[in-house]
């Protein structure tokens, strides 16, 4: 009402610069800040409190009928509770069977379309946050989010069998015992073949994610897919074309517990698990690129 | 392939084992093709030379009539390569129960090769006359030496004439199970066969079928020993073969229902025997089952004799002189001194009928006498196909290639090929290689975990249950712990386990094993099979059983050495070997009195054959990675595609140049268009700019494009065509430039989880700017939040989170504020509050836009407004411009005054001089009249008061809210082209004039009506 500036006085005022930018200027939306955004997410702890809770629910289960005798059997279930190293490769591959694809297109999936969900994607661009580096970065912690949830469960699982069920080395249902030093490397690659092979959902998810929006989609599309893609895999008709379904090798890190381990299946479900990432991935930046940000 | 399989183990009672083992029989020969027994050379070999177009001849040969006169000639087929030869022949010889039919297509591929191929219906098969006497060299063998005789009368067949005038044509003969020991046993017994090639066949018919496995006391010839258990199951498949009606080559046995195999049996007289061979002796009806005299129905084309001995062993279980006699003579064994011809020796591990040690005794005994001999064991056989089947084909051709088309003897292939074990996820077994057969054989001697305490076995009286380890090439239908099950039946077996392996071992050869039995019975009869063991499971890899009979006085131990079944085994470290010793075995006749043995291990070790084999190159090989390596070249195309695609859109991009001329101006909007996808254009060609200090606002009723021209300010959307400046710099999404403008777009954008304040830093923190520039403090007075700044956002109140939205806009005091319905949610004290805080804002040299469609709000806190609707800019200027203009005067009149008489006063003064127009506002609370006129602004005042109208002010303002509904009034009009007379209207110059007519004012005919009517019009859009 009573505000009416002069345009030439307005132009005679120091023009405010932009802040000193030198030095402590760091990249858009690091991945320390993307890291903040996503931990305190109720998502992301409940994932971590599932994974804590696992072995403790195997255990409880286990406990109900228990035998005083002797653990033998066939299946890696009859021996999980032989010690700590079957309780361990046990649990991970009760949760490898579903909860860690869900995890993984969870963490992977849901990075982009919450924030839309929140409406706080644009305010990111608007940072700026060039469009391809939000995507890196997003990309970049969700997969170390996930990377850390299989450690976690890993290491946890071992601790809880070791306390539940001693130290008993890894005895193999199908043959072979595998002392704890022949053991540990073997779980560390079955860990980072997990992984590589949960990158095809993750990436799926992500590509989901990037074009709907919607958390759910993205999420349950690529459980879907899974799902889809372990009824084709039972389906002895289409023979050798079952290799090229996502998610056909995901037990093929099984083979690693094996008195003489073979690579083959392991190999082929890397590249496959690779080769579906790098597609979807890459469709995934190139439609967020050109995308029009109306959320 | 085995049509067999769909048979379920049978445990046949004693009372009416011959009945039940005839229909048996006739119903496994009916499902089971003979080309199993074929030798495989088919389509698939890679050795393709110049392929020959081929004819085909059919021929009737006459041979020696059978015992009682009946003359036999015999079906042969011809085919031979048109034109060029002579050639090398090759006869062909089809495997039990096959006929030429089998050998047709093995044939044509022969003939393509340059080949001329014989092939024909052995006596008592096929369409040949006569009876199946078993390879007896007085009918089979002698019919082969005839058509020899036949093949060297030939003119294309590549001959040389011997001093005595005779003809020796270069001939070979190949041939499988049946045919395989025909071959061998032409071979031994006419010199001019050049080469000789048997698959999976005997060496002697007796151990075949009564096969022993003991070598007691060292004496090592099993033909000396006692005949081992009779291999029943077998028996009935190779007998029942012969007695079921014969098949055609038009009617393949597969393609018969098995239905009709009981009513099949009975009429078992060869519906296509050429002469009549069958004597009518008996009609079906009155069949009886007499073992002396057999009939014709039960023997079918069998010759009697051998049909009667067949017969009586069937019953006893046990052989007699006779037959033995008559088994070995009908075997290659006799005879093979005579056999100089280079022979090639392929034998199956998956053949539990004439197993690898009849390969082995005819190689040694052709080793001994210098005649050149190449071994090859493939890992198929009379119980399942080969996995190297294309190699095995590639072998055969150039083994004919050297042995017979060049003459060169056994050179074509290795001396010894094996096939090891499938490796696991594999689907090719590896072959392996050594240049002689026998030779580089070591031993390892594998000890047995100790035994605390004899183990005792018991036969179970009548022989059954019986132990299920192989049926005779039926699959088991149980895999796993059950298999396992159903061969280590309690009490009836004991096993052996081996110490753990600690080495990876390759068994390549019969393993041996010493026993310590002591027995209740005279003669034990044993069945021993070699399982592997990892952790808990046991698996039979090789599906074969040794047998073993001695005799032995009650009481006493009798120590037996036992050679296990021949093969190759592969045993991982960590696993280990487990003998299982059974007394039953299903597919043998067993004792049937009740025994007891106690059995112990006379040496502490299994003592396994070993070979150091050189690799061979063949399909396993090929298989081993095309997967890795397509779907690592797909990697590699996917990532070339995406780089491909990157720098295409890089070039694609559209990149508007930097405008140093607009680096004074905050914003600048040049010719925004964005249609959207469903064809709705949102902004049609929109300019404007923001100058510093200016507070700019953006006004429009809802969807006149406002939020989408914002959005395309800030990148977030891409426009059709047109650019937003920033500064010199044109936005793009992510445009450095971004960051000197704060924004609130659409409501505010938080994360629920973080508080208000960690919301603020980890925007700040996206931005990568240093924390100091954040100027968290101040922008925090502006949120006025107090305590609830440590509070998640998710439990904040709308016009809360819009509050800290505007804080988070104004983080780091940008030089361009952008604000979209910032009042949106606040209550009118903080909106009076965030008024002076803009105007501060921008007279500090900054710019803020603020977008509304609150008029009054606008009104008073900006400098400057752009007016859209549908799309396009209506009106720009200065505020104070566009509601103060000299020609209005706005006067107010007495709130008591009548309607009516503001009308009248209205009229009045329309009608005066220099009064252009009037217009009356129908306010109860504040009646106005807004006149326009050429006169002096007092002149008007006079003049509404010489009407007599109580004026109680008069101001040369509007307000905006009437200017805005006329500007909007007049684009709309311009829009829909209404023709109406829109004088009042649309007479401002600069569009920064307008008329507005009251909602509800009966004043002006009727206009004001028609406005507010296109004002709900454009807000419904």
């Amino acid at each position: 009402m009573t505000y009416q500036p002069k345009h030439e006085s307005v132009r005679r005022e120091r023009r405010p610069q932009a802040p000193s930018r030198v030095g402590a200027k760091t990249r858009e939306l690091s991945f320390r800040a993307e890291l903040r955004r996503q931990l305190g997410r109720r998502r992301t702890l409940w994932s971590f409190v599932l994974i804590g809770a696992l072995p403790l629910v195997l255990v409880a289960a286990f406990a109900f009928g228990r035998s005083s005798g002797p653990v033998t059997g066939t299946r890696l279930v009859d021996l999980a509770q032989g010690g700590a190293a079957n309780f361990a490769v046990f649990t991970y591959m009760a949760a490898a069977e579903f909860l860690l694809i869900v995890i993984a297109a969870l963490f992977v999936g849901d990075a982009v379309p919450s924030e839309a969900s929140w409406s706080s994607l644009r305010y990111l661009l608007l940072a700026p946050v060039p469009r391809a580096r939000l995507l890196t970065s997003k990309l970049f912690v969700s997969l170390a989010t996930l990377a850390a949830a299989l450690v976690v469960l890993v290491v946890w699982s071992s601790l809880v069998g070791l306390v539940a069920y001693g130290t008993a080395p890894f005895t193999n249902p199908a043959g072979g015992v595998l002392t704890w030093a022949e053991l540990a490397p073997r779980l560390a690659v079955a860990t980072a073949y997990t992984f590589v092979t949960l990158l095809q959902v993750g990436a799926f998810a992500f590509w989901l994610g990037v074009r709907t929006d919607a958390p759910l989609a993205a999420v349950g599309g690529a459980v879907l897919l899974t799902i889809l893609g372990s009824i084709l895999g039972q389906i002895d008709a289409l023979g050798d074309l079952r290799h090229g379904v996502p998610m056909y090798y995901q037990r093929a890190w099984l083979d690693l517990f094996t008195p003489t381990t073979d690579w083959t299946a392991m190999r082929h479900g890397a590249l496959w698990s690779i080769l579906y990432a790098v597609v979807f991935t890459g469709l995934a930046y190139r439609h967020f690129r050109r995308k029009d940000v109306l959320s | 392939m085995q049509a067999s399989r769909w048979l379920k183990p049978a445990f046949v009672p004693s009372h009416s084992r011959v009945a039940v083992l005839v229909a048996l029989a006739a119903l496994l020969t009916l499902l089971s093709p003979a080309s199993l027994y074929a030798v495989p050379l088919g389509a698939a070999s890679s050795l393709t030379p110049a392929v020959n177009a081929v004819t085909e001849e059919q021929l009737t040969v006459p041979v020696r009539a059978e015992a009682d006169g009946i003359p036999v000639s015999l079906e042969v087929a011809v085919w031979r390569p048109d034109g060029g030869g002579p050639h090398p022949a090759v006869l062909l010889a089809h495997g039990f129960g096959g006929s030429v039919a089998d050998l047709r297509e093995q044939g044509r591929k022969l003939a393509e090769r340059g080949y001329l191929a014989v092939g024909y219906s052995a006596r008592g098969f096929g369409a040949s006359g006569g009876r199946i006497h078993l390879n007896d060299p007085e009918f089979e063998i002698a019919d082969a030496r005839a058509l020899v005789d036949l093949i060297a009368a030939r003119s294309d067949v590549v001959t040389e004439v011997r001093t005595d005038g005779s003809r020796d044509p270069r001939v070979g003969v190949v041939g499988a199970s049946y045919g395989g020991a025909l071959a061998l046993m032409l071979g031994s017994t006419d010199p001019r066969v050049d080469s000789v090639t048997a698959y999976i066949t005997w060496n002697d018919l007796a151990d075949a079928f009564f096969p022993q496995r003991a070598r007691t006391g060292g004496a090592a010839a099993a033909s000396d020993a006692l005949p081992g258990p009779f291999k029943a199951l077998w028996a009935a498949r190779f007998f029942g073969s012969a007695t079921a009606p014969a098949r055609t080559a038009e009617s393949p046995a597969s393609s018969a229902p098995p239905a009709a195999a009981p009513t099949a049996a009975p009429s078992a007289i060869p519906p296509v025997a050429t002469p009549p061979a069958a004597a009518p002796t008996a009609t079906p009806s009155t069949a009886k089952l007499p073992t002396a005299q057999p009939s014709p129905v039960l023997c079918g084309r069998f010759d009697p004799t051998v049909c009667r001995l067949f017969l009586a062993a069937t019953e006893a279980g046990t052989p007699s002189p006779e037959l033995l006699a008559l088994l070995r003579a009908h075997s290659p064994k006799p005879l093979l001194a005579g056999l100089r011809a280079p022979t090639y020796l392929v034998q199956g591990m998956a053949d539990s009928l004439f197993d690898l040690s009849h390969a082995d005794a005819t190689a040694r005994a052709l080793q001994a006498q210098g005649t050149p001999v190449a071994v090859r064991w493939i890992d198929g056989g009379h119980d399942g196909t080969s996995s190297t089947a294309t190699d095995d084909e590639d072998a055969l051709t150039a083994w004919l290639d050297t042995s017979l088309r060049d003459g060169k003897g056994a050179s074509g292939v290795p001396g010894f090929v094996y096939a090891a074990p499938i490796p696991r996820r594999q689907s090719v077994a590896p072959l392996y290689a050594v240049p002689t057969y026998g030779d580089g054989a070591g031993s390892v001697s594998i000890a047995f975990a100790p035994v605390d305490r004899p183990r005792s076995l018991a036969n179970p009286p009548g022989g059954t249950p019986a132990a299920v380890s192989s049926l005779g090439g039926l699959p088991i239908p149980a895999t796993g712990g059950a298999a396992y099950q159903l061969a280590a039946l309690p009490g009836q077996s004991v096993a052996f386990d081996t110490e753990l392996l600690t080495d990876r071992l390759a068994i390549v050869g019969a393993p041996t094993v010493r026993l310590r039995v002591t027995s209740t019975a005279p003669s034990v009869t044993l069945f021993l099979t070699l399982w592997q063991v990892t952790g808990e499971s046991a698996s039979l890899p090789r599906k074969l059983v040794a047998p073993v009979t001695f005799a032995t006085t009650p009481g006493v131990p009798t120590s037996v050495e036992v050679a296990l079944p021949a093969a190759t085994w592969t045993v991982e470290p960590g696993s280990r070997l487990r003998l299982l010793i059974s007394a039953t075995d299903s597919a043998y006749a067993v004792p049937r009195t009740a025994r007891a043995d106690r059995i112990e291990l006379a040496d502490a070790a299994l003592i396994a054959p070993t070979l150091n084999g050189t690799r061979v190159a063949g399909s396993a090989d090929s298989e081993t990675d095309t997967e890795s390596i397509g779907v690592a070249l797909a990697i590699i195309a996917a990532l070339l595609a995406i780089g491909a695609a990157a720098a295409w859109d890089r070039r694609q991009r559209r990149r508007d140049p930097v405008r140093p001329d607009l680096a004074d101006i905050p914003l600048t909007v040049a010719n925004l268009v964005k249609t959207y996808a469903d064809g709705h254009r949102a902004v049609d060609d929109v300019s404007w700019e923001a100058r510093r200090g200016q507070v700019v606002g953006l006004l429009g009723p809802n969807g006149a494009g406002k939020t989408t021209t914002l959005r395309m300010v800030m990148g977030l959307i891409a426009p059709d065509s047109g650019t937003a400046y920033l500064g010199s710099e044109p936005v793009h999404p992510g445009a450095p430039a971004l960051a000197h403008v704060g924004a609130l777009i659409e409501g505010p954008g938080f994360l629920p989880h973080l508080t208000g304040l960690a919301n603020l830093h980890a925007f700040w923190a996206a931005t990568g700017r240093p924390t100091e520039d954040a100027r968290f403090d101040e922008v925090l007075d502006v949120a006025a939040l107090g305590d609830a700044v440590h509070r998640p956002v998710r439990s904040y109140s709308h016009g809360m989170k819009q509050r800290l939205g505007i804080a988070q806009a104004m983080l780091g005091l940008p030089d361009l504020l952008v604000l979209d319905e910032p009042t949106n949610g606040l209550d009118p004290p903080q909106i009076a509050a965030m008024r002076p805080i803009l105007q501060r804002y921008a007279a500090a040299g900054r710019t803020v836009v603020v977008s509304s469609h609150l008029l009054a709000e606008v009104e008073m806190t900006c400098s400057d407004v752009v007016v859209m609707n549908a799309g396009r800019v209506v009106a720009t200027g200065r505020v104070a411009d566009l509601v103060d203009s000299a020609d209005t005067t706005v006067i107010s009149l007495d709130p008591r005054t009548e309607v009516g008489r503001v009308g009248a006063v209205a009229e009045a003064i329309g009608r005066a001089p220099g009064v252009t127009a009037v217009e009356v506002v129908d306010d109860s609370a504040e009646p106005r009249l807004v006149v326009t006129a050429s006169m002096p602004r007092a002149d008007v005042v006079r003049a509404v008061a010489a009407t007599g109208a109580d004026v109680v002010g008069v101001s040369s303002r509007r307000h905006l809210e009437e200017v805005f509904l006329g500007v909007i009034a007049a684009a709309q009009g311009d829009d829909i082209s209404t023709g109406t007379n829109d004088s009042g209207a649309a007479h401002g110059s600069g569009g920064a004039g307008g008329s507005v007519g009251a909602a509800g004012a009966a004043g002006s005919a009727g206009e004001p009506r028609s406005l507010s009517d296109r004002l709900r019009q454009v807000r419904s859009r």
